[in-house]
Parts: C-alpha cells; sequence; structure tokens
C-alpha cells in the first residue's frame, strides 16, 4: 500500500478527510434522488401532488448533487490529496483550503433547497441562480490558486501526469462556469443569460460538454493516473502516451459542444466541427484507457483478490466503453437516431455510474485507511459486495436504457405505407416502462452499494488507530 | 459571418487538427532520452513511468481519423465556404409552403445538397400518388373509407390530439370534435376552413367593466346558466336578463349561438350545457368577467392541403355516428 511516503512532510489531510467522508455522503444523496425520480417516471404518484417532489425539480436536484456534490467532492479530496504527495509539500495557501471546503458545501447546501423551491436558469448542469454562480466562482479561484500554489512551490523537478490532469480540469471549469453564467440579474433569485437563440444554445453545450469532458473526464484521468498504478504497484505504461493524449484530449474536446445541436437553428459548419472533433477525439481518449489498463501489465492475478483494483480497472473498461459510444452518437445519422431518447440517459450514465463513480469509489477505499491510520479498509469482503451491486446495478441500468433509447428512436420515425408515423407519442413511453423499471432496479443496487460504502467507511473511521491490519493480497 | 470570424474558424479548427497531427508526429518519436521500454528514472510518491512507444495500432488509428476529418470537412464546408459537395440540412427563413418551395428551386441551381429537401422530395415521390388519390375525392366520400380514415386518423393523432385528446373528446379550453356542437360548423368545408386557416375567438372581450363590476357579472351569470335549465336566484337571473342585451349580438337574443343565425363567428350556445371552459358558476363567471381568447392554429402552411383534407374526413367522421 503506500507506506512509501516521505513522513517528513507535514501535509494537510484534514480538507482531504473531510472531502472524502462527503464525497460518500453525497453519493448516497444523488444517487437516492436518482431513484427516486426514475421510481416517479413509473409511479407519477410518488411526486405526492407536492411542486418540490415533483420530476422537474428534482432531475435537476440528482443531476447537480451527483457531478458537483459526489463527483466533485471526489476531486476536490482525490486532488487535494495527490498535488501533495507528488509534489511532497503541503497544500499552498493556508486556510484558503478549508475555505474551499465549507464554500463548496455551501454551495451544495443552496442547490439543495433552491432547485426544489423552483429556482432555475433553465440550463441544464448550470441550473442555479445568479448569486450561488458566484459563489461557486469564488470558491473555484480559490481552488485554482491553493492548486497551482502548491504545484508551483513543489520539492520534484517534473509535475506528475496526474496533476496535468487536474490542473488542466481546474483552470477550464472555471473559464466554462464563468462563461456560461453571465446573465442580467433581474431580482435576488431570477436572471436572464446575455446570450440569445442559437448562441445561448451553442454557450450552454460549449459548458454542458465540457463539464462532461473536463469535470468528469480530465479531472477523473487525474484520480486515474495517480490510483491505478498506486493500487496495481505497478509503473505507469507509458509517458509518451500520457502526453499525446494529455494535449490531444484537452484541445479537442472543448470543441465538441455542438454535437449535442445537430439538426437545429445552429449553423451546419459549427454542426460539423462539433461532429469531426467529436470522432477525432476518440483515439485521445482511449489513449488514457490504454495507459490505465496496461499498467497492469505483471499484476493481473491481482485483480482476482483485490476489490478496489477492480473498481479501478472496470471503471476502465466503461471508460473505453462510453467513450467510443460517445463519439458514435456524434455523428448525425447516428445522433438523428439516439437524440432524445433515453440512449443518451444510459450513455451518461455508463459514464457516470461505470467511469466517474467506480474510479471515485475505488480512489475512495484506497484513500479511507490511509487518511484514519489504518493499514486497510474495516471489511475486504463488504468492498467486494458493493463491486458487485454496483456493477450489476450498472449493467441493468445501461443495457435497459439501450434498448428503451433504440426502441424510442426507430418507434419514432417509423413510417406506415401512406408515409404517416406509426407511433403516437404516447405508445413509444407505455412500450418503455418495462425498461424503466429496470432502470429503478438498477438505481436501488447503486444505492445499496453506496450504503454498504458508508458502513464500511465509518467501522474504518471509528476503529482504533492501527487496529486494522493489511492483508496481504496476492 | 463577417471574413474575420470567417478566418478566426478556419485558423481554430485547421490549427486544432494540424496541432494533433504534429503532436502524434513528435511522440511516435523517442525524445525521452532513455531506451524505449524502461524507467524515466522520476518517481511521484513511489510511481514510476516507463517510456513504452505508443501502441501502433491506436497512432495508426488516430492518424486515420485526423486524415477522415480534414476529408468530411472538405466535401461538408467549413466557415463561410459550404463545401465540395455544397451540403445543407435545410433551407432557412421559412415561413409558409411557398417561400420553402422557392427556395428548393434556388438551391438546385446553385447546386445545393439540401438533405431535408431530398427527404421530402423522396417522400413525395413515395407517397405523393396516395394523397393525390385521396384529394380528388369528396370529404364525404372519404368518411366512409375505412382506409382514408386511418390515414386521417394518424395524422389527427400526431398533430391534433395533443389539444383535443386522443379520442378527440377535448378538454377544457379545446372543443369537443364527436359531438353535433360546433362553434364554425360542422359540415365538411367548415371543418376544412377552421383547419386550413385556424380559428381565432378574439369576440370575447372582459365584460367585467361593461356590465357594471361583479354584481352585473354575477347577474348575467345567473341568466346564463338558468338558459340551460340550471337552477338559479330567479331574481338576479332577471336582473341578468336586462344586462344580456349586450350579449345577444353575438350569442343571439335565445342565447343559442352565432351559428344558429348563420354566422360562424365562434360564439358558443349557451342554451345546451355543453361548455366550453367549464359550466361551474365560477367558470361562467370568470368567463364574462375576465373573457376568453381561444386560437385554433392555421395548419394549411404546416400539413398542407391534401393532409388537411384528410383530416377533415376524419374529424367529420367522428360526429357522423
Amino acid at each position: 500500500m503506500s507506506q512509501s511516503n516521505a513522513s517528513s512532510v507535514d501535509y494537510n489531510f484534514d480538507v482531504v478527510r473531510q472531502f472524502t467522508v462527503m464525497t460518500v455522503i453525497w453519493g448516497i444523496f444523488g444517487t437516492l434522488v436518482g431513484v427516486l425520480i426514475a421510481a416517479q417516471l413509473i409511479w407519477p404518484a410518488l411526486n405526492f401532488e407536492t411542486p418540490w417532489l415533483t420530476y422537474s425539480r428534482l432531475r435537476p436536484l440528482h443531476t447537480n448533487a451527483v457531478i458537483f456534490a459526489f463527483g466533485t467532492s471526489a476531486l476536490f479530496a482525490t486532488s487535494y490529496y495527490v498535488v501533495q504527495r507528488t509534489c511532497k509539500t503541503t497544500l499552498f495557501g493556508g486556510k484558503l483550503a478549508s475555505f474551499t471546503f465549507w464554500g463548496w458545501q455551501l454551495v451544495i447546501v443552496l442547490a439543495a433547497i433552491t432547485l426544489p423551491m423552483g429556482y432555475t436558469s433553465s440550463k441544464e448542469y448550470a441550473e442555479l441562480e445568479w448569486p450561488i454562480d458566484i459563489l461557486i466562482a469564488v470558491v473555484w479561484i480559490s481552488y485554482a490558486i491553493v492548486f497551482f500554489g502548491t504545484l508551483v512551490k513543489r520539492k520534484t523537478s517534473h509535475i506528475y501526469v496526474a496533476n496535468w490532469f487536474f490542473g488542466g480540469f481546474i483552470l477550464t471549469v472555471a473559464v466554462l462556469h464563468i462563461g456560461n453564467s453571465m446573465v442580467i440579474p433581474v431580482s435576488m433569485m431570477k436572471s436572464y443569460s446575455i446570450y440569445s437563440g442559437a448562441i445561448d444554445a451553442m454557450m450552454q453545450w460549449w459548458y454542458g460538454h465540457n463539464a462532461v469532458g473536463f469535470l468528469l473526464t480530465a479531472g477523473f484521468l487525474g484520480i486515474m493516473y495517480y490510483f491505478v498504478p498506486k493500487q496495481a504497484e505497478r509503473p505507469v505504461y507509458s509517458y509518451r502516451l500520457s502526453i499525446v493524449h494529455f494535449w490531444a484530449l484537452v484541445s479537442l474536446y472543448i470543441w465538441a459542444g455542438p454535437h449535442h445541436l445537430h439538426y437545429t437553428a445552429l449553423p451546419d459548419w459549427a454542426q460539423s466541427v462539433g461532429m469531426v472533433m467529436s470522432i477525432v477525439l476518440f483515439l485521445p481518449s482511449w489513449g488514457g484507457m490504454i495507459n490505465g489498463i496496461m499498467t497492469l501489465s505483471g499484476a493481473w492475478h491481482k485483480l482476482r483478490h483485490d476489490p478496489i483494483l477492480r473498481f479501478l480497472i472496470v471503471s476502465l473498461s466503461f471508460y473505453g466503453m462510453s467513450t467510443f459510444e460517445g463519439p458514435m452518437m456524434a455523428i448525425k445519422s447516428v445522433n438523428a437516431l439516439s437524440h432524445y431518447t433515453d440512449w443518451t440517459i444510459g450513455h451518461v450514465h455508463s459514464g457516470a455510474l461505470g467511469w466517474v463513480a467506480m474510479v471515485s469509489i475505488g480512489a475512495m477505499y484506497h484513500l479511507i485507511p490511509v487518511l484514519f491510520n489504518q493499514g486497510r479498509m474495516y471489511s475486504i469482503k463488504l468492498i467486494n459486495v458493493h463491486f458487485w451491486l454496483h456493477t450489476t446495478g450498472i449493467v441493468l441500468y445501461i443495457v435497459a436504457m439501450w434498448i428503451s433509447g433504440v426502441m424510442q428512436g426507430l418507434m419514432w420515425r417509423a413510417v406506415n405505407t401512406d408515409g404517416t408515423l406509426t407511433y403516437s407519442f404516447v405508445e413509444s413511453l407505455t412500450a418503455s416502462y418495462p425498461f424503466y423499471f429496470i432502470r429503478f432496479v438498477g438505481g436501488v443496487l447503486v444505492v445499496a452499494g453506496f450504503l454498504l460504502m458508508a458502513y464500511n467507511m465509518f467501522k474504518t473511521i471509528y476503529a482504533k488507530d492501527d487496529s486494522l491490519k493489511p492483508v496481504a493480497i496476492g | 459571418m463577417s471574413s474575420f470570424w470567417n478566418i478566426w474558424v478556419w485558423v481554430l479548427t485547421l490549427g486544432t487538427l494540424v496541432g494533433c497531427f504534429t503532436l502524434l508526429r513528435y511522440c511516435l518519436k523517442n525524445f525521452a532520452g532513455v531506451p524505449e521500454g524502461e524507467s524515466m528514472g522520476h518517481t511521484f510518491d513511489g510511481i514510476e513511468e516507463l517510456n513504452n512507444p505508443l501502441p501502433q495500432w491506436w497512432s495508426t488509428f488516430f492518424l486515420l481519423t485526423i486524415i477522415w476529418a480534414f476529408g468530411y470537412l472538405a466535401l461538408y464546408g467549413l466557415g463561410n465556404w459550404t463545401g465540395f459537395i455544397g451540403w445543407k440540412s435545410s433551407n432557412q427563413g421559412i415561413l409558409s409552403l411557398a417561400e420553402s418551395k422557392a427556395q428548393v428551386i434556388a438551391a438546385k441551381e446553385n447546386g445545393y445538397l439540401v438533405q431535408y429537401d431530398r427527404e421530402i422530395e423522396a417522400a413525395d415521390i413515395k407517397y405523393g400518388p396516395i394523397f393525390d388519390g385521396y384529394a380528388a375525392r369528396t370529404i364525404e366520400d372519404l368518411a366512409t373509407d375505412k382506409e382514408a380514415l386511418k390515414v386521417g386518423q394518424r395524422l389527427y393523432l400526431q398533430n391534433c390530439s395533443q389539444c383535443h385528446g386522443s379520442n378527440a373528446s377535448g378538454t377544457t379550453g379545446f372543443p369537443n370534435l364527436t359531438d353535433k356542437d360546433w362553434l364554425y360548423g360542422g359540415d365538411p368545408q367548415s371543418i376544412k376552413h377552421s383547419l386550413l386557416y385556424g380559428r381565432n375567438a378574439n369576440g370575447m372581450i372582459a365584460w367585467g367593466a361593461a356590465l357594471g363590476g361583479d354584481q352585473g357579472v354575477k347577474e348575467v351569470t345567473a341568466y346564463v346558466l338558468s338558459l340551460s335549465g340550471r337552477e338559479v336566484d330567479v331574481a338576479s337571473a332577471a336582473a341578468g336578463k336586462e344586462k344580456f342585451a349586450l350579449c345577444a349580438s353575438c350569442h343571439g337574443a335565445d342565447g343559442k349561438g352565432s351559428l344558429a343565425m348563420g354566422i360562424p363567428l365562434g360564439a358558443p350556445n349557451l342554451t345546451d350545457n355543453i361548455w366550453l371552459y367549464g359550466g361551474s358558476q365560477r367558470a361562467v363567471e370568470s368567463s364574462i368577467k375576465n373573457g376568453r381568447a381561444g386560437v385554433m392554429p392555421a395548419w394549411k402552411d404546416i400539413l398542407g392541403e391534401q393532409k388537411i383534407h384528410l383530416v377533415s374526413a376524419y374529424v367529420y367522421s367522428l360526429s357522423q355516428k
């Protein structure tokens, strides 16, 4: 495990511990809201005729909770940990790191209050109103100061590849958030975008797709580049591959937004550029997967006994799958079938539950014992149970959404011999119900896994220092 | 797009692709200073990095996608340049079928390949004769033809059911199409006219002030409700009857609606206990006090006359059972 540290450095692990615990808590919260709205799609009465429990208000709560509460807390925890360990120095900025924790938690709590109350800018993944947006910007710039300040005062000659990805994601998310959130406020909780029409849509998806590209891909590749070699105890496969795939990934991803707006009022050339860049992006995306999986060369047997490594490696398989699926869906003619269907929802969740959540969970299981002075997690067996619950849940989820998505796409375009459409919209909805139910079951399994994780985490935290001895693996 | 932004788009797009190509070529060479397959020599918290070459299948595939990208943009265009095949997803700024037709002709003259036009053209060739056949027959005739009604029903479900309901029985604000109570006439030509050009029921203005406030509204409501045999306060209704003179010009002196007077104004019959906006005392009061402005959109430029002909037959058939 990680005894190889130079313990002479006085690392700031307090903020890492705080973010780590909150990652697990927000993971439960975010997925639980997801399961509730999945159930509402089958049993609409579950909104209890209460405005703040309706699907329309809880759906943005779910997406914000999993992306910005769960996912981003995991990024804060791991980036603060990794940047200190790989730069052999403590965090820059003193109390500023602590401010980013409390500031970010405040953002999440404000989101959890204002979204159910119905306050929204109506921009997907950017629903929060302008006062909260300003708070996000302040916290994020503080984050950048802490992170880059730490890089500047590093005690190592080079900057480790994980930090390129963390740095790239922090910088770009700042630009994206500030760019897309430019509004004219009309009251404390209401504002209008300064962009209009197709330009507003383009700004939104430039932001929206790069929330996926930089936050959910580049950031989590940073996690991968530290925790996979660390957990496998193997060297990173190829330094040169990491260079070419890092620079190609960040320069191509920023162009991919227009593929969300195929066959709309967006100019045709912009749609073409979005599609072309998405396809060229395919191989650079896979560079990260190859580098991660090939790092296991000579250590494959460890997968048999180490469920943490299994989380990390399976996450890379889902990463590879969804970064292949994404460019395919960005092709105009494929998009004509897939857009507006559940296929998109399935794609997002194979990325979010498969890649983002699994790599985070693996990293958390690695981190928790280190942060709380233990040799291992309280129960390795429960990690294994969590792995199978989570994996089964994802497979049920995405397979159900693939089937219902393709089915919807085909039903919507089916025509009779006279050229009229064969199905009305509501018929495609009725046909989707069985798959909504399978998705709901998958979601329940994921939540159950998170609950086990929380139990395992608190048992580890409250165990006597060093009472949990590492077990020899493989 | 001005030529500044056009150049901007070209430079950034091609620059990104050329940059990726250059980066790939650079990383294919061993610039790291250590033999391939060996450690780079620096460790980070115990993590080493190997100097393995890029997998060949990966770099070849990456190179192919970059070459393909140039090819695609050459065919489909970039910025102000429309590319070698002159592809467009659709014509823009169209507000009517006539404008659409004009742009289709213009696109053909300029050698553009408009995907939407192509699809419409293919559909017209395939399905046009079917609709031509139906267009030559009368609506009454089609209303007895099971196959024609099926086509009409499908068009109805796709385009009309959102407001009038899947079974055409309507809902508050959207008329029931299956009964014999018509606002603008239930004969085939009137129905077709409603579909083609839409209907704008803007005559029911807010009468609250003209009736002398809430008291007057209450009295007229009582009278209106009494017309369909509802139990009301007799004194109120009597007072309301005086004021009903204001309403009679559209709804008729007997309240049987504009159609009974032979004018398609859309003023409903108030004596049949069928209520477009609700028949509760409160709903009727609200209609009188605040007015109503129902709109049936014009479908001429959305569906075209041939399809409307078939929808008309379907709607007409609903009240003939």
